[in-house]
Order: C-alpha cells, then sequence, then structure tokens
C-alpha cells in the first residue's frame, strides 16, 4: 500500500531499532524487581494472550521474580482462538509460571444482553476493560502488582485501549517497538510459534493488527523511530522516500490518541494542581 | 602556588573507593545508613578517599522534595559522615539549601574532620528527560582545591562534565585529580554496553590524558521512575589507562589504587599542562566576548 523508504534511510532506521537483547534483558529484570520491590511486593501478575507482548512480558517477569512469583492469567473471550489458547499453554510451560485461566465470556454477555447490541469496538473495548478488572482482582489476591504489556508501536498509535490493557502498575516493554521484540523474545526463548504468528488482538476469526491498522510494523517502526526519537521533520522524511499519506497517518495518529497516555485533565485552580504543578516523581515515597 | 604535600612528591600508592551505591529516593535517613556502611567497608579495606554518586544522599528525581530534602553542608548529617571517616577523605553529594534560600546540587570534599571544599554543579540540564533548572540554582565557579593526600582536586558534577570548557577550567587549575559524580540514566541499548557509558569511558580518558590528571566518575545504580542508572564507574590514570572499573548495573564498592608516581611519568612524557598558554587563551576568549556582547 505504502512505498518503502530508500535502502540507506531503511538500513539507518533498523540501526536506531537495533538492541542488545542480552543487555535489555539485563536491564528489564532489575527494573522489574526493583519497582515490584520497591512497592512492597514479590510477584507479579500478567494477562497472557500467547502473543508476542505478553510472552516476552511473562517470561521476563519469570526471569526477574522467580516462575513461582508469577501468575500468568488466560481472560479468553468466547471468540477467541484454539491457537491463543495453545500458545498461552507453551509459554506457560517454557517459562515455569502460575497460570489460571478465567474466561471472560459469562460477564461480557450478560452486560450485552442487558446494555443491547454493540459495535465491534465497543465489544473490543469492553473485553479489554473486563480483562483489567479481572487481573487487578487478580493481583490482590495472589499479593501482586499487574506487569504491563503494551509495547512502544501501539502506545504511540494509540493501538490500545485505555484503562483496558494499556492499564498496569509498571510496564517493561512499553519503550520497546513492535520490531525490537521479536529478537528480544527469540533471546528469551519464547517459542517459535509464537515468533512467527501475526500480531492481532484475537477479535474475531483472521484479525491482525497490520489488517486493521493499514500499515505494517515493520513500516511504521521505521517511520516512528526516525519522527519520535530522531526528530526528523516530515520534509525530510519524504525526502528520504517514506511515502506522505504514511507520515500523515501515523503523525495523526501519534496526535490524536495522546490523551491516552496521560491522566485526565484536571480544572486548574488553586496554587499547586496534581501532575501540574505538583511534581514528584511517582516512586516518591517508595 | 606551592603545596606542601602532593600526589606527585610522596611516593606512595593511594586507594579510592567507588561508592556506587543505589540512594533511596528522598529518604535521607536510608541513605545516610547506606553511606555509613560504605564508608565502614572503605575503612576496612584501607581506602584513603571514598567517592559517592551525585546527590547520594537524596536520590536523583528529587523535583519538589527539593526544599524538603536540603541540607547544609555544615549540618549534622556531613559530620556523622566525616566522623565515621576518620583519616579517610569523602566526597558526597547533597542538596544545599543557601542563607538565601537557594538549593543547590552539590559535592563535598571532606576530610581531617572537616569539609574543605563545596561545588555547586554549573550546567544544570534541562532537555529530554531532566528538569534541573526548574528546582535548582546554578553554581557559578569551577574552583580546585589543596587537598592532604591527593594534590590538587577538582569535581566537575555529572553536567558539568560534559562541557569542554569545564575541564579547560580545571586544566589551567593545574589539577592532579579529577572526580565526577553522577547519576546517568539508561540511553541507547543497541551495543554490549549502554552508549552513554560508552562516552563517559571517552570523556575520562580524553580528560585524563589531557589534563595528565587522574579521573574518577562515579555513577550510581538502581531505578526511579523507570529510568536505569547504569553504574560503570571508573578511574582512569593519568595515561588514560583504566584502572579500576566497577560492573554495569549493580551496586558495588570497587577499590581504584593508585601509584602516584605515575603523575610526574606522564607529566614528562607529555606535559601538556606545562605548554598551556594560559594568556592566550584568556586573549582569545576576550576576543571572542568583544564579538559576541560588546
Amino acid at each position: 500500500m505504502f512505498r518503502n523508504p530508500n535502502m540507506n534511510t531503511a538500513a539507518l532506521a533498523d540501526q536506531y531499532l537495533k538492541i542488545n537483547p542480552e543487555l535489555v534483558t539485563e536491564i528489564l529484570s532489575r527494573f522489574i524487581q526493583a519497582e515490584i520491590r520497591r512497592a512492597k511486593f514479590e510477584r507479579a501478575v500478567v494477562g497472557l494472550s500467547g502473543g508476542l507482548d505478553s510472552s516476552v512480558v511473562t517470561f521476563l517477569c519469570a526471569r526477574a521474580l522467580g516462575p513461582e512469583n508469577v501468575l500468568a492469567v488466560t481472560l479468553p473471550y468466547k471468540t477467541s482462538s484454539e491457537s491463543t489458547r495453545r500458545d498461552s499453554q507453551a509459554v506457560v510451560e517454557c517459562s515455569g509460571v502460575r497460570t489460571i485461566d478465567l474466561p471472560i465470556t459469562d460477564q461480557v454477555d450478560a452486560y450485552f444482553a442487558r446494555a443491547g447490541e454493540a459495535s465491534q469496538l465497543r465489544l473490543a473495548n469492553k473485553c479489554a476493560r473486563e480483562r483489567m478488572t479481572v487481573l487487578y482482582d487478580q493481583s490482590a489476591a495472589f499479593g501482586a502488582l499487574v506487569v504491563g504489556t503494551s509495547n512502544k508501536s501501539e502506545l504511540l498509535l494509540g493501538y490500545g485501549t485505555q484503562y483496558g490493557d494499556m492499564a498496569s502498575a509498571i510496564n517493561p516493554i512499553g519503550d520497546l517497538y513492535k520490531t525490537q521484540l521479536r529478537p528480544l523474545a527469540q533471546h528469551l526463548g519464547v517459542p517459535a510459534t509464537i515468533l512467527a504468528k501475526q500480531p492481532t488482538g484475537d477479535l474475531w476469526v483472521g484479525q491482525t493488527d497490520e489488517g486493521e491498522l493499514g500499515f505494517s510494523y515493520a513500516d511504521a517502526d521505521r517511520l516512528m523511530v526516525l519522527l519520535v526519537d530522531r526528530r526528523w521533520r516530515r520534509a525530510e522524511l519524504v525526502k528520504a522516500g517514506f511515502a506522505p499519506e504514511l507520515i500523515d497517518r501515523i503523525a495523526t495518529l501519534i496526535r490524536r490518541n495522546h490523551y491516552k497516555r496521560r491522566m485526565p485533565v484536571i480544572a486548574k485552580l488553586s496554587l499547586r494542581t496534581m501532575d501540574r504543578d505538583f511534581r514528584y516523581a511517582r516512586d516518591w515515597g517508595t | 602556588m606551592e603545596r606542601n604535600v602532593s600526589m606527585t612528591d610522596d611516593g606512595a600508592g593511594r586507594r579510592v573507593a567507588l561508592a556506587q551505591i543505589a540512594p533511596a529516593l528522598g529518604d535521607v535517613p536510608r541513605n545516610l545508613a547506606l553511606h555509613l556502611e560504605q564508608i565502614e567497608a572503605a575503612r576496612r579495606q584501607h581506602a584513603d578517599l571514598i567517592v559517592f554518586p551525585e546527590l547520594s544522599l537524596t536520590g536523583y528525581f528529587v523535583r519538589d522534595m527539593v526544599p524538603d530534602l536540603a541540607l547544609s553542608p555544615d549540618g549534622p548529617e556531613v559530620r556523622q559522615l566525616i566522623d565515621a571517616a576518620g583519616p579517610m577523605a569523602i566526597v558526597v553529594g547533597l542538596i544545599e539549601e543557601s542563607p538565601r534560600h537557594r538549593f543547590y546540587n552539590v559535592a563535598l570534599w571532606a576530610e581531617g574532620g572537616r569539609v574543605v571544599h563545596v561545588h555547586r554543579k554549573v550546567y544544570l540540564p534541562t532537555y529530554g528527560l531532566f528538569d534541573e533548572q526548574r528546582y535548582f540554582a546554578a553554581g557559578e565557579r569551577f574552583v580546585a582545591f589543596e587537598t592532604a593526600r591527593f594534590g590538587r582536586v577538582g569535581i566537575l558534577l555529572c553536567e558539568d562534565f560534559w562541557h569542554l570548557s569545564a575541564a579547560a577550567v580545571m586544566q589551567a587549575e593545574e589539577i592532579d585529580l579529577l572526580i565526577c559524580p553522577s547519576d546517568s540514566p539508561v540511553r541507547g541499548v543497541e551495543g554490549p554496553n549502554v552508549r552513554i557509558s560508552e562516552t563517559y569511558e571517552q570523556l575520562s580518558k580524553a580528560f585524563s590524558q589531557l589534563l595528565g590528571a587522574t579521573v574518577i566518575v562515579v555513577n550510581r545504580v538502581g531505578f526511579e521512575d523507570g529510568l536505569c542508572f547504569w553504574g560503570g564507574s571508573i578511574a582512569v590514570g593519568p595515561d588514560g589507562r583504566t584502572i579500576a572499573q566497577a560492573p554495569m548495573l549493580d551496586p558495588s564498592l570497587t577499590l581504584a589504587a593508585f601509584d602516584s608516581l605515575e603523575l610526574r611519568r606522564q607529566r614528562l612524557i607529555t606535559p601538556l599542562g606545562r605548554d598551556e598558554r594560559l594568556l592566550v587563551t584568556i586573549e582569545e576568549f576576550n576576543r571572542i566576548r568583544r564579538k559576541r556582547y560588546e
């Protein structure tokens, strides 16, 4: 659909996207340990879908905290595919973490039976938020923090549900683009079937992220690493061969979805207002 | 100015402890206890000097906590550390509140039972992830000072170390030892090491050779709000060779043993300090000042 950047720019972007999986694993394991322990916890809860992101996070948590301290919760809806279940199972077996299966079909269907039929988008958002409430409840039961699984590509593009899959206490992979997760997954020993499959929200048969977004993560990540991380201007990206439609589409998604990445807007009245001039680190007091 | 004692003339070795700690954010009592532990461990290993990272008594992302965490260099907390250190010199990082209620990011050198020098950070990074000018007043001096066992010493705090002009002043000050307490977070994870750590290593090696001085960088470890401080503290001799390096990412107390005669040898081999033309530099800076400001 879109023209690719010229080869030099693609190679440069790939250089910027390169990670040393070993070093990243060392940093992220310590991140999970430090951030969970400073909140006086030892354990983690992860919503496991059998996709690349949640599999990577499950492996990282197992490594950081010991598999016995990690609870992978599978939260299928009735339309979830069989491969989702199989892949999640494989992750649990390989990583040795604890697991619990808590389908969300009953409560989601009960709600829509009362609220009336809804669009695909409402159903998707409802499922994501239903999963969130279950994860937070399970984290209380297990004495753990919820560890997030949104990657940088999704966070920038707004391809996630606010207070749904975007909700977590800490997120180890939120600064890694989708294409950077693959080498990390490989290094961590994520099963090959998961590495090979197309990213999907698993909402209906044949759904893929890239089909819905209308571009590939490979193209988007190259563009975003230049636009966001390296501060290239639009004209520079066009000159380097990126299709103007792709640049504008992605820039718009990033801008339009910024609200999802922030706290709700507070009407300022006093001298010190939360998150404006009441400035403390999130880790304040831990 | 003549010195009484210098690294260059007594021939004895010097042992420096690089205290690569993970301070607790905003918890001075806890950090004080951590400092005392490290001082005790360094004394057991017969260190002559222990160097802590930037803001070692408070943690880095102090933001609106700044006025609540500020201390006096003459206060009881620093006193406790000086007393515990005994004959050992110490470099500690803290927030100083001035009599005019300005708050400075400082590192102090204490030895012989008293504070010898307080360096107020001049270059407060306020870009990218940094926001220091919002919270701190900027120092205005780069001054070296005489010490009992390390000759003439200069302190550059973290971002100060990235300014060539600061190093040039230290060269004009004819220092023997340059100390850089630092709180540097991870950026760049594509190579074998954190990218920013390689820059620090390059700067340490360049400055040690250009100044003909020993360089010690002590960087903290641990996490604050998702930022990973990478450690990797390093001691480099005046010939640009690494004498000791602490591990990446993990806390450590790393001992660096210096041959104090190496300064003399290096200055014989490459007498850059002797050949410096201070008046030429000043004249050129004055010319530029006239052009730019007059």
